[in-house]
């Protein structure tokens, strides 16, 4: 097991190194470059000013060095200005004096860089964000996963009922509604003051505000409530929530055809202590690793939500970073997302074992 | 011209209608809740002495449903025919009933050939034994005619895509136009956007970029996902470990962060797409070769002018794909040549090229593994066991014998892939990358219409639903085939 665990650690930083060094060289292409150089100058520098103004802050190197600047195993670059106090570099302002520069900055030392959009540094930035969308997460697994287990069980414990199909036709609709199909329509029937169910519940008094639910998440940023947040969650469970089912779906109905299952019936237990007792405990092993291995999809809901509903989470951090050619934002929201991936996997993996009696004893 | 309503001068039938939809919903229910309950096993003793069992509760709630649901079809078909033939005067839906007239007979007469002839038609055919899977079938191929007939023929659109119409800007479904000159249309059926065009016809015209790219690159990213996960599978090994990192590799990147990655103006310039266009697309030219060399190697007489037909035909289209201008890359700095645009077929424009050969590139992995697992689990078979004792090359066995036995999945999957892949244009499009912003596909669409979507949701609403139905549609079909694929 441990030798197991070691391996596949070390698979693991071979991948977050190779895809961090694609993102690293995607966004160090030289047109990228120019659009970085532009937005942060101005829109009008020369092609010389902008080769200038790379060649100044260290963006010519070859893109190995820099790659290595960047997990700081290469000495960060100086440019020498025509007085000391001009001389700046990776690591130091303009105006260090020559004993406090340090030679190597990167994320081996704990720095993660300089945000070029948000001018701060890139660490506090993503934390920040990261501890929002973590609190949208929570709330999508707190709904999505009991509600998924629910369905799939109640639709496997009798294959081919009325039932069983009722509840697979809706997860199938709802693996069929991708976010920006479910958020839309929720925006439009839910939280529009003019059009859906909003403006009839008003006239009848039943709700105070004038939608049922905000269209809006900024507001859930501070102070999450039912009426501003339910909306991005329930958007994101949705999608995510049947394939869950489906899966749990199809592990319920193959224990109940097991023969262990036929014996108890046979012994005359009533069949919902069989459902509850005997069936679910084996039934939910499959979905363990099945929820596991969403929460890296759940991560692209994520951005559409958060774009939607604009919510100014990690998902909105990714599209701000992106679309401004945020070089170093953009290392380490790509090294977070990777991470999330990776470790899902790697706990899914432990954990089929460790929930599997038949794979831990062979 | 006045405002339209939705059903116009059949507005009598949506009580009816609204009455069969509640009394439907109740039935299902009231099934649900007696399916709990133990099944009353009601027998009755004939006279001549066999012995009958009544259905109970449960039964005639069953007949109930089913008739409900025939009844409720029955009024939709009442909706669309007389819709057809009433034109706007049975409201918005009449005249969009009108406007698709091409696409009811075309799907009519589909269904009717298919259903005619449906035993010899193998698993197609028995697609129309499943009622799920001939509703999936029929809003699929609904979609698929639409974008051939309004996107390739310019029939159905009541206006054009691009054009701005005065006076209509964020109107509401129906709205009848200000003045209309003689012969235009004079409504906006889904009323107009917030350019003031018409939200209908841009509807139909953004189904054509589905339809056209959604399957085609599928199709590219199974050609590649098989050629590469057959020998993964089959032989194992140290190729198995590398192929399987590299696609774990493309697996452990967000989908969104690759596209904004990949699928901007300045990776365009760099000529990226166009590498990757050369490298994927060259699968299906091997796929090709090794499908039919494996086979005929044996007789070289037949083998010979065989391959060169279909490569020649097969290297000139891909050829033609990958080289515009005369040029396969062409940059600021630099360009290699390729096939002179005297004798290319077709050229594709840079953004287009872009959005494909991404969503190529993202499910390709995904087709890799689930072949990789297929050929791991059918080397094992007697019948590959006995082709490797007949002496068969591995080629062989990996396409003659593995392939077919595993297409019954890769079918399955092959329906919801092209599902997923809408999705992930319709993403594209949400976030602006890719096609140009007047581009009328539904992903686009939706992000310009979201901005006033409280206000104005139908300019986004309509592509949100088609697209949903769309997907919908091939879940259903791909739920309908792997039912009876397996029944055999």
């Amino acid at each position: 097991m441990g030798l197991f665990i070691l391996r596949r650690l070390g698979v693991m930083l071979l991948t977050a190194l190779c895809l961090t060094f694609i993102v690293f060289w995607l966004t160090n292409l030289y047109p990228n470059l120019e659009k970085l150089a532009k937005t942060q100058g101005n829109f009008r520098m020369s092609d010389e000013a902008v080769a200038s103004y790379l060649e100044d802050r260290g963006y010519l190197q070859p893109t190995v060095d820099k790659f290595g600047e960047w997990l700081g195993v290469l000495p960060g670059w100086v440019t020498t200005g025509e007085t000391p106090d001009e001389t700046f570099g990776r690591c130091f302002p303009a105006g260090t004096p020559a004993e406090d520069r340090p030679t190597r900055c990167g994320i081996l030392q704990g720095d993660w860089g300089f945000s070029t959009v948000f001018k701060e540094p890139v660490g506090e930035t993503v934390l920040t964000r990261l501890a929002l969308t973590g609190k949208l997460m929570f709330w999508v697994l707190m709904l999505m996963v009991p509600s998924a287990l629910i369905v799939g069980v109640l639709a496997g414990m009798r294959e081919g009922s009325k039932l069983d199909r009722s509840l697979s036709t809706f997860s199938i609709a709802t693996t069929a509604t991708p976010e920006y199909v479910s958020g839309v329509i929720f925006i439009a029937v839910l939280a529009s003051s003019r059009f859906g169910l909003s403006p009839l519940l008003a006239e009848w008094g039943w709700i105070d505000s004038k939608t049922l639910f905000l269209g809006s998440a900024t507001s859930a940023m501070k102070d999450a409530n039912f009426w501003n947040f339910f909306l991005p969650v329930l958007t994101i469970s949705l999608y995510g929530m049947g394939y869950i089912a489906r899966m749990t779906r199809a592990s319920m109905t193959e224990v109940m055809t097991a023969q262990y299952i036929r014996t108890a019936r046979l012994k005359g237990v009533k069949f919902s202590e069989i459902v509850l007792k005997h069936a679910l405990r084996n039934a939910l092993i499959a979905p363990f690793t099945v929820i596991m291995l969403q929460i890296p999809w759940l991560l692209n809901g994520v951005v559409i939500v958060e774009t939607l509903f604009n919510y100014k989470g990690f998902g909105w951090l990714l599209v701000q970073a992106a679309a401004n050619n945020d070089i170093e934002l953009l290392l380490a929201v790509s090294v977070v997302s990777v991470i999330v991936v990776l470790v899902t996997q790697l706990i899914s993996d432990i954990g089929y074992v460790f929930l599997n009696p038949r794979i831990r004893i062979s | 011209m006045e405002q339209l309503t939705w059903t116009g001068s059949l507005a009598g039938l949506n009580i009816i209608f609204l009455g069969l939809c509640v009394m439907l919903a109740l039935a299902v229910a009231a099934q649900i809740v007696v399916s709990f309950l133990p099944a009353s096993d009601a027998q009755e003793i004939n006279p001549d002495g066999t012995v009958a069992r009544r259905g109970g509760l449960a039964g005639g709630l069953n007949r109930a449903v089913i008739l409900l649901f025939a009844l409720l079809v029955l009024v939709l078909l009442i909706y669309t025919i007389a819709g057809a033939f009433m034109g706007p005067q049975a409201g918005i839906f009449g005249g969009m009933s009108q406007q698709m007239l091409p696409v009811w007979i075309a799907l009519i007469l589909t269904f009717a050939v298919s259903i005619h002839f449906k035993r010899r038609l193998g698993l197609y055919g028995k697609l129309f034994d499943s009622t799920v899977g001939m509703i999936g079938f029929a809003i699929v191929m609904f979609w698929v005619f639409t974008g051939i007939f309004g996107g390739l023929f310019d029939l159905l659109v009541t206006h054009d895509s691009l054009s701005q119409t005065s006076g209509m800007k964020n109107k509401l479904p129906g709205t009848p136009l200000r003045s209309p000159d003689e012969g235009v249309y004079p409504w906006f059926l889904l009323g107009g956007d917030n350019l003031a065009r018409d939200v209908f016809s841009r509807l139909i015209k953004g189904s054509w970029v589905v339809v056209q790219i959604a399957p085609l690159a599928t199709l590219f990213a199974f050609m590649v996902g098989i050629t590469l996960g057959l020998p993964a599978g089959y032989y194992g090994g140290r190729l198995d470990t590398i192929l399987s990192f590299l696609a774990n590799l493309i697996l452990a990147f967000p989908v969104i962060l690759l596209f904004y990655l990949l699928v901007t103006p300045e990776i365009v310039m760099t000529g990226i797409p166009n590498y990757m266009a050369v490298f994927l697309f060259i699968f299906p030219l091997i796929f090709l070769a090794v499908l039919l060399n494996s086979r005929y190697y044996t007789q070289p007489s037949f083998r010979t002018p065989l391959l060169i037909v279909v490569l020649g035909i097969v290297g000139w289209l891909y050829l033609s794909l990958v080289s515009t201008d005369g040029a396969i890359v062409a940059t600021d700095t630099y360009r290699i040549p390729g096939l002179p645009s005297m004798i290319d077929l077709f050229d594709i424009d840079a953004g287009v090229l872009v959005v494909f050969v991404s969503v190529v590139f993202v499910n390709s992995p995904t087709v890799f593994r689930i072949v990789r697992g297929l050929a791991l689990d059918i080397k094992t078979r007697d019948y590959v066991a006995a082709a490797q004792t007949r002496g068969e090359g591995p080629w062989y066995i990996m396409l003659w014998e593995i392939l077919p036995n595993a297409r019954g999945p890769l079918i399955v999957d092959f329906c919801l892939r092209i599902g997923y892949t809408t999705i992930l244009l319709g993403t594209l499009g949400f976030f602006g990358l890719g096609l140009e912003s007047e581009s009328p596909d539904w992903g686009s669409t939706i992000n310009a219409g979201r901005r006033l979507l409280s206000l104005y949701p139908h300019a986004a609403i309509a592509p949100a639903l088609a697209l949903l139905s769309l997907v919908l549609g091939l879940n259903l079909l791909a739920d309908g085939l792997r039912e009876e694929s397996l029944r055999d």
